[in-house]
């Protein structure tokens, strides 16, 4: 039987100062993943391998990696499409709690922060909206939350920043795109949220395993928004005016 | 949170102590809409999941909610609904329960809008609704072929702005009962290995399925029966466990994917299935239905196809909906447009699929109280796939959804009514350390067995001798075989710590499997008729007799079965259904 050779990175910080890699010979099946390679060590090798997984289906987002430095979904990515040998790494933006497993915990925190949909006041029920006013913000909502954007994007890698990262920037999109949503999210995202350290390099839409155009669709529409909202000369106006008759 | 010691043996051992009103175990819809409902109603609620938040098997659901809005048919409404799922249930069904999920449905959907989930419009902008299997009319509100993942992300939502403790990745290994009432249960934290003892007023079990018994299934790697097991051990009644649903449409190929659903959103699209000749065998099997018949009609008359010879080179037969068209197929069914494209290279809008049945959910589960969830045991609920009642002998598609939705919500509320009435019980430290002296015993054990092959066995024994079509001969084989597996088992363990090890939580969760199959194979050699989703090869017929419910429950230390008549129908409801057939 074909054989491939897995690389997989294995370290307990509590105990390993250093992770390393270690080799395994695992038989090839046709149309095999990465997952299912990783699957056979844990299940038939090393038991106490540490690895998340759930639907492998590409629906839950679980079993996020860096497989050969890319970061991928490890039920996604065929054995075949890569070389003989495969290394797969932990996702290196979040800290390591053991082998392939990281702590992903404070997207749930940031999640908090977003403040979530409220209805338009006086928004008739059951709502009416027409289908090509959902489309814009159901793409956000293909999201499985596997943070691969997250992990790739060099913000949240090598710098230190307020900057809640591509998959939070679409959460805020998909609240204030929906059509029944009545708050305008996008002062916060610029301001409070960081998305002002984003520089649009595309990283994040390329890595993301349902396609979304996060930059194209999500950010920079974000970002624009918040250039009218502060520069444009009309709003400031009605602004101040609003500001000084509340003032009254 | 506090930390306690406990002393036995003269071995220390630490455990943290969290308490609350609700524990909720599972963080699939039931148990999140059940956590939204009981923190709203003032109790303190503790959720844990095995897995990430946000990443239950809810996520798979695919097709779409039932519930007769009437949005695209306007005849629609609930007395059809409940007839529906009465008569596909094949009259086993709660009645009580058909009737609260009918009625309350279209309730849950509103709600669930109004919480922030964007369902796929009607021209008129109204929710839109697609046709299923066995459902009179166009019933299931639906976004894509991804409503399970809007409905988690909807409520994940909700519950990460309200004040309830989700504990997520932490897995229950018992549940604590004193004087026939819940007291509190035991866990472990996987990322850490700390140990967790939850003392509680009251348990909401929302564990979802078993479908991970099977070695060919739909179902994620979460769904291994914990619930049933942590139920059953408590000392709670099970009911028809016998009644697995398969899917009629699974993938086939490649292995790694065999099992994998494929939505039957398709079918409802238009799709149909031909066999390798080409024949579109629906026509002989229901001529009327066709492929749209409830999933137990489909899924044999597929199997039937197979078995005939006219099944494709991998045990499969056809499924086509290229005929729709490209542009359609991307805007109504993109998830599975990329499930063949990515992990098959099939391309869906051009060729057919190759498609057989996959385990794909439970009927049965625990007995539960229709009002209120509540088992026979005081303080512990069950809501979702882990409970039985509403479905019967074979679950229509998108009514899960709505069961969720529905008994997840009355559960919270029945769990935080009797919570503040309730104490706090105490907790024997005896039972405390006997039951973290168990977790431990199965780590840093180099010689153990490994639960992989274990679980292995259970899975093909379960998909050969407790299949589609089963025989009782087989049933009793696999009985045999799952008693010797237990034996077997008491020697797993693996190698490595109580922190994130994988192995480990295989060895915690063998005996609960092994649990599980039993009472799905006791109930399926007590059940000799062919009913629902239970077919037997030697009683081929449907029987009056066996128009009962059958509960399993722990006696002493071995399984009792019990058959007991199913709640008859009021003369209001009686009306709406056509009259049984045999």
């Amino acid at each position: 039987m074909k054989e491939l050779t897995i690389n997989i990175f294995r370290m307990d910080p509590a105990v390993d100062n250093a992770g390393k890699y270690k080799k395994f010979n695992v038989p090839v099946q046709e149309g095999m993943v990465v997952l299912d390679a990783v699957r056979y060590v844990q299940e038939n090798i090393d038991p106490s391998l540490a690895l998340r997984w759930n639907c492998k289906a590409a629906r839950c987002g679980s079993c996020s990696a860096e497989i050969n430095g890319r970061p991928r979904l490890m039920c996604k990515t065929r054995v075949d499409m890569l070389e003989e040998e495969i290394t797969v790494s932990p996702i290196r933006a979040y800290p390591l709690i053991k082998d392939l497993v990281t702590d992903v915990s404070n997207n749930y925190e940031i999640e908090r922060r977003i403040p979530a949909f409220r209805p338009k006041k006086g928004a008739a029920q059951p709502f009416l909206i027409n289908q090509i006013d959902v489309t814009r913000s159901q793409e956000f909502r293909r999201c499985i939350e596997c943070f691969l954007c997250q992990d790739v994007c060099h913000v949240i890698r090598e710098h230190n920043t307020n900057y809640i990262g591509p998959r939070h920037a679409i959460k805020v999109a998909s609240l204030d795109m929906h059509p029944m949503d009545g708050i305008d999210r996008s002062p916060m995202l610029n301001g409070d949220l960081g998305l002002g350290f984003c520089n649009i390099t595309k990283c994040c839409q390329e890595v993301c395993p349902e396609g979304i155009k996060i930059t194209d669709n999500a950010i920079i529409p974000e970002k624009e928004r918040a250039v009218d909202y502060k520069y444009d000369p009309i709003l400031r106006l009605a602004r101040r005016l609003r500001r000084g008759s509340s003032a009254k | 949170m506090k930390t306690e010691n406990s002393k036995v043996n003269g071995i220390q051992k630490k455990y943290e102590t969290v308490s609350s009103d609700v524990l909720i175990i599972g963080a699939g819809g039931a148990g999140l809409r059940a956590a939204i409902e009981a923190f709203d109603n003032e109790a303190s609620v503790v959720v844990v999941s095995k897995s990430l938040l946000g990443k239950a098997h809810t996520v798979m659901a695919e097709g779409g909610i039932a519930a007769s809005v009437a949005n695209v048919d306007s005849k629609d409404n609930w007395k059809v609904h409940f007839s529906d799922t009465i008569v596909e249930g094949v009259y086993i069904g709660n009645w009580r329960m058909a009737e609260i999920m009918t009625k309350e449905a279209p309730d849950r959907v509103y709600e669930l809008e109004r919480y922030g989930a964007l369902f796929d419009r009607t021209p008129d902008g109204k929710i839109m609704q697609r046709a299923f299997g066995a459902h009179t009319y166009r019933r299931l509100c639906h976004v894509g072929d991804k409503t399970g993942l809007e409905l988690i992300r909807t409520l994940e939502d909700q519950i990460l702005h309200r004040d309830v403790n989700v504990m997520d990745e932490v897995f229950i290994t018992k549940l604590f009962i004193k004087n026939n009432s819940v007291s509190g249960a035991l866990g472990i934290r996987l990322r850490t290995g700390e140990i967790i003892l939850f003392r509680t007023k009251t348990v909401i079990l929302c564990t979802g399925g078993a479908g991970r018994l099977y070695k060919v299934t739909s179902n994620s790697w979460e769904s291994t029966g914990d619930g049933i097991a942590l139920a059953y051990n408590a000392g709670a009644e099970l009911m028809d466990m016998e009644m697995i649903q398969f899917h009629p449409t699974g993938m086939v190929y490649p292995p790694g994917v065999k099992g994998l659903l494929v939505t039957e959103g398709i079918r409802g699209e238009g799709g149909i299935l031909l066999n390798a000749k080409g024949e579109r065998f629906m026509l002989r099997y229901s001529p009327e239905k066709k492929e749209l018949d409830a999933r137990d009609v489909v899924a044999r008359a597929i199997h039937s196809e197979i078995e005939a010879g006219r099944g494709t080179e991998h045990n499969a037969v056809y499924l086509d909906i290229s005929q729709k068209g490209a542009k359609f197929i991307h805007q109504k069914l993109p998830g599975m447009y990329s499930q063949f494209m990515d992990f098959a290279g099939v391309d869906i809008t051009k060729q057919p699929m190759e498609v057989a049945p996959t385990v794909h959910y439970q009927m049965g589960g625990i007995r539960v109280d229709p009002e209120t969830c509540r088992t026979n045991i005081k303080g512990l609920f069950a809501a979702g796939e882990v409970a039985s009642g509403l479905h019967g002998a074979n679950r229509l598609g998108g009514n899960s959804l709505a069961d969720i939705l529905v008994f997840g919500k009355r559960a919270g509320l029945a769990a935080a009514i009797y919570s503040s009435k309730t104490a706090l019980s105490s907790i024997s430290t005896e039972e405390i350390s006997k039951e973290i002296a168990r977790i431990n015993s199965f780590a840093n054990k180099k010689k153990g067995l490994n639960p992989q092959t274990i679980i292995k066995v259970i899975g093909e024994t379960m998909s050969e001798k407790v299949g589609i079509v089963r025989d009782g001969k087989d049933l009793g084989l696999a009985l045999t075989k799952i008693q010797a597996l237990r034996k077997k088992a008491k020697n797993v363990g693996v190698s490595g710590s109580l922190k994130f090890n994988p192995g480990l939580l295989s060895c915690l969760e063998v005996e609960g499997m092994l649990t599980t199959a039993e009472a799905i194979i006791r109930s399926a050699i007590a059940r000799k008729e062919s009913r629902g989703a239970h077919t037997r090869k030697d009683f081929p017929k449907k029987d009056p007799k066996f128009k009962k419910n059958i509960l399993s429950y722990k006696n002493g230390n071995s399984m009792k079965l019990k058959m007991v008549s199913v709640p008859s129908m009021p003369d209001r409801l009686k009306q709406l259904v056509k009259l049984e057939v045999y």
